[in-house]
């Protein structure tokens, strides 16, 4: 997989928890641009292993002279973001993947209704500079928890058709106002938490809008749990997977052949064959169906886990 | 300018000809003896020296005259290019792609200088020299797609991804294997695959959806696909099918070495970045049963290959009804050696 | 007349599952005379789909529906006529508006070309077969199309050409595709067939 290898030129504390980070060539060259709602994967070397976290581009995507994002600390998380929040500063070299794109825009649609939840907002921040220099109709609605917490409002342009909604201030994001009555050909795109995402789906399914007119992405990192070990079918290897590594982490780690790309559970590309399965798959991603995940005879590496006493994959 | 360009026609008297030099380049499609479906996929460009695997956009002796008969063609009928109202993002990226790999590959036949949006083009082959604002439409005289593949060899598909599939949604397609653009716009990979006999029994298009959703920024791709085509013709579309037709049935044993062409497509994939669109360039390049036996390795492994074809693929593309006398006259090349594995001729 | 059963083809030809209601839900339904019939039997299903339905009835009067009461039933003569109307239904309506088209392959064709341009992606409009298996040609020579084609091969409406019927559809255009029969062999037709359902 193609790699750049950045300087990290700037870091700024949005909020308490949200830092954003910005990265250029070295050698001042122009980055490869990239589409709204694109993100990358940073490499976090620590010790042996590499973790990678992929994390939304904020910046403008035509705009090739840096690459942004933005990072929440997650103190219960395996690690990655707060590698990125004490360990990366002004100066440090970080090396990055290509923009990829899992969540783009449709750019067919009459009208585009954007919905992001805390911090889910980052991907959203290029695309809406994509629909305004495609001059396309959209209206982007952000809700968060407290205006403290809304690291976003920093980042957001002030218009008529960006909405800002505070709970704590008691405006609500109300999903039905937003999205009954929208003219046909809209698409709506939500990210944020699994619940924001579930609520504008279940919405859209009550108010009849086609499927395929709506759009989520899950911006979760692969979770923490317990150790557990896995067993490489073609070599008889056991690979032990530690609290805090995903179970790609360590597949990697042990030199396993694997491929990837988004690290979140949504792009299909480290879909692995279960051979064998004595115990429960903990499902974390968004790639398997439901039928899929209950049979047990595949697995996400990027983000889903094991309990149980024998996991053998086809690797 | 060190390359020549021929003086030549893909219509008419069909005055086409391959040098000795774009015979030893002639990118053979077949790697064995025998020949079924397959995801025979490679990393794009990339190759050995002087072949046209080596570029990202191969440009060759017959250029000027291709690009003759583009213009042609679409005099006679416009909507051989299309582009849906969202593609046109997609078609900007292409012309980037094309524009700043040319110029960086071919040094002397192409420059471009870039001042932000402020784009200079010089194509010297074509005499062409444009000053013209990047994303911005109304500075070309065409759309940016139309524009840069007026310029470009092959044909081209612009595929808009969403919903897991692929859309055709965009096109500059005057040299097709008998497909139409004007139908196929706005299908999707399935759709536009349908009428090819066996493959998506065999899960050939499952897989090659799958690995084409996936490939990414900066990683490019290719692969050989193949057909016959009767007289050294590029547009051989279903619209103009009543008027090509007839041609196919003048091989006899006497001409079928200099009329029957073996007409190979180097197909491309490159993940496009402002549009997340993907380019799907498709080059055609052209060579007569006598030029490929020219080459022993060549003549021997095609005669193998077309003798013993599925009949349902020898029909599909189109050469059954010459399949006999195509395969007699290979046959005085095939003294039944060995051949070597891979594609390119023994040293 | 019920609903046509068509064999298994290849992965661009259409299928029609059948009219089944989605509630009371704004509804925009277009039929010829035999699909007509289709609305009918979807209203015998479920009276409330017609509560905030616009029907466009293609070349037939408001008698084929019976006694059934859509909000606004329109009539129209023929596609030509009724394509100004739907496209102006399709441009005002909402989010959630459901599309029931029934009747011939032509008129579903016509009409899903119509809704698909709109935004809605055609798997998600109903659509029922009823009536004749005539199909919707167009020549991939000179563009024209020739409706209520119901033999193979047949002869171009417009440029007169002999053009054998392709089961390769195009949802945009909302037409199969004819290819000249003769082309290689000027004159060499085989035998005209009916088109099979």
């Amino acid at each position: 997989m193609k790699k750049l290898c950045l300087k990290v030129t700037a870091v700024e504390q949005l909020s308490p928890l949200v830092k954003r980070f910005r990265f250029e060539d070295p050698t001042g060259a122009t980055l490869p641009v990239f589409s709204g709602g694109a993100h990358l994967t940073v490499e976090m070397p620590e010790g042996d292993t590499i973790r990678r976290n992929s994390y939304s581009l904020i910046s403008d995507p035509y705009d090739g002279s840096a690459y942004e994002i933005a990072v929440r600390r997650e103190d219960r998380g395996r690690g990655g973001s707060l590698y990125m929040h004490t360990k990366v500063s002004e100066g440090d070299d970080i090396t990055v993947s290509l923009p990829s794109n899992l969540f783009q825009l449709d750019l067919r649609a009459r009208k585009h209704v954007l919905i992001g939840g805390g911090i889910g907002i980052t991907p959203f921040l290029s695309q809406l500079r994509q629909l305004d220099m495609e001059q396309k109709p959209y209206e982007l609605h952000y809700a968060a928890r407290s205006r403290e917490e809304a690291a976003g409002i920093k980042l957001l342009p002030q218009a008529a058709h960006i909405h800002v909604h505070i709970s704590e201030e008691g405006s609500r994001m109300d999903l039905g106002a937003i999205l009954d009555g929208q003219p046909l050909g809209t698409h709506v795109y939500t990210c944020g938490p699994d619940g924001l995402i579930t609520a504008v789906a279940d919405q859209t399914a009550r108010l009849g809008w086609p499927k395929a007119a709506v759009h989520s992405e899950a911006f979760t990192a692969p979770p923490p749990g317990e150790p557990f070990d896995v067993v490489v079918k073609s070599s008889g290897k056991t690979v032990h997977v530690k609290a805090d590594q995903s179970l790609l982490e360590a597949l990697e780690a042990a030199k396993v052949d694997i491929d990837y790309s988004c690290r979140g559970g949504a792009c299909g590309r480290c879909h692995t064959k279960v051979t064998a399965c004595d115990g429960r798959i903990l499902h974390n991603d968004h790639w398997l169906s439901d039928d899929e995940r209950a049979a047990q005879q595949d697995i996400m590496p990027c983000m889903s886990r094991f309990k149980g006493t024998r996991l053998e994959l086809d690797l | 300018m060190t390359m020549q360009f021929n003086d030549e026609t893909f219509r008419g008297d069909y005055t086409y000809h391959n040098s000795p030099e774009a015979i030893r380049r002639f990118p053979f499609p077949f790697d064995q003896d025998s020949y079924m479906y397959s995801v025979n996929i490679e990393q794009h460009p990339g190759g050995p020296k002087d072949t046209p695997f080596e570029k990202m956009f191969d440009v060759d002796e017959h250029y000027v005259a291709e690009m003759k008969d583009r213009e042609i063609t679409l005099a006679e009928d416009p909507l051989r290019c299309q582009s849906l109202p969202h593609m046109e993002l997609a078609g900007w990226d292409l012309l980037e792609l094309i524009m700043v790999s040319k110029a960086r590959d071919y040094p002397d036949l192409f420059t471009l200088h870039r001042d932000g949006n402020d784009w200079h083009w010089i194509n010297k082959p074509l005499g062409i020299e444009k000053k013209f604002t990047f994303l911005d439409a109304t500075t070309l005289p065409c759309g940016p797609m139309e524009y840069i593949t007026r310029q470009t060899q092959g044909d081209f598909a612009l595929l808009h991804e969403r919903d897991n599939n692929l859309w055709m949604d965009a096109g500059m397609i005057t040299s097709q294997a008998d497909w139409s653009l004007d139908f196929d716009v706005g299908m999707n990979f399935f759709e536009w695959h349908a009428p090819v006999p066996k493959a998506r029994k065999m899960g050939v298009f499952d897989k090659a959806l799958k690995f084409l959703l996936a490939v990414g920024q900066g990683q490019h791709y290719r692969r050989l696909n193949w057909t016959m085509t009767v007289n050294p013709r590029l547009d051989t579309s279903p619209e103009n099918y009543h008027k090509w037709g007839p041609e196919k049935r003048t091989i006899t044993p006497e001409n079928v070495g200099q009329k029957q062409f073996l007409r190979v497509e180097l197909q491309t994939f490159f993940r496009l970045p402002r549009s997340n669109a993907l380019a799907f360039p498709i080059r055609c390049y052209l060579m007569n049963l006598e030029d490929i036996a020219s080459n022993p390795k060549w003549g021997r492994r095609l005669h193998r290959v077309l003798r013993d074809i599925d009949p349902a693929l020898a029909e599909y593309k189109g050469f059954a009804v010459n399949q006999k006398i195509i395969v007699d006259y290979l046959s005085q090349f095939d003294d039944g050696a060995p051949t070597s594995p891979g594609i390119f001729p023994d040293a | 007349m019920p609903k046509t059963e068509f064999s298994p083809s290849i992965d661009s030809r259409p299928t029609y599952a059948g009219l089944v209601s989605q509630g009371a839900a704004p509804a925009i339904m277009v039929a010829d005379e035999a699909g007509a019939a289709a609305l009918f039997d979807l209203a015998a299903s479920d009276a409330s789909v017609m509560d905030h339905a616009h029907v466009v009835l293609v070349g037939c009067d408001a008698a084929a529906l019976g006694d059934v009461k859509p909000v606004a039933l329109h009539e129209a003569p023929d596609f030509d006529a009724a394509t100004p109307l739907v496209t102006q239904l399709l441009n005002t309506a909402r989010m959630g508006t459901q599309i029931y088209l029934a009747g011939s392959e032509g008129l579903i064709g016509h009409v899903s070309a119509l809704a698909f341009a709109a935004g809605m992606p055609v798997d998600e409009i109903q659509m029922e077969h009823r009536g004749s298996i005539a199909r919707r040609m167009q020549c991939v020579h000179c563009k024209g199309i020739t409706e209520d084609v119901t033999t193979d091969p047949f002869t171009c409406a417009h440029c007169g050409l002999t053009l054998f019927v392709r089961d390769h559809f195009s949802r945009r255009l909302g037409v199969f595709q004819g290819v000249c029969v003769d082309a290689e062999t000027p004159g060499v037709v085989p035998e005209v067939v009916e088109i099979q359902a």
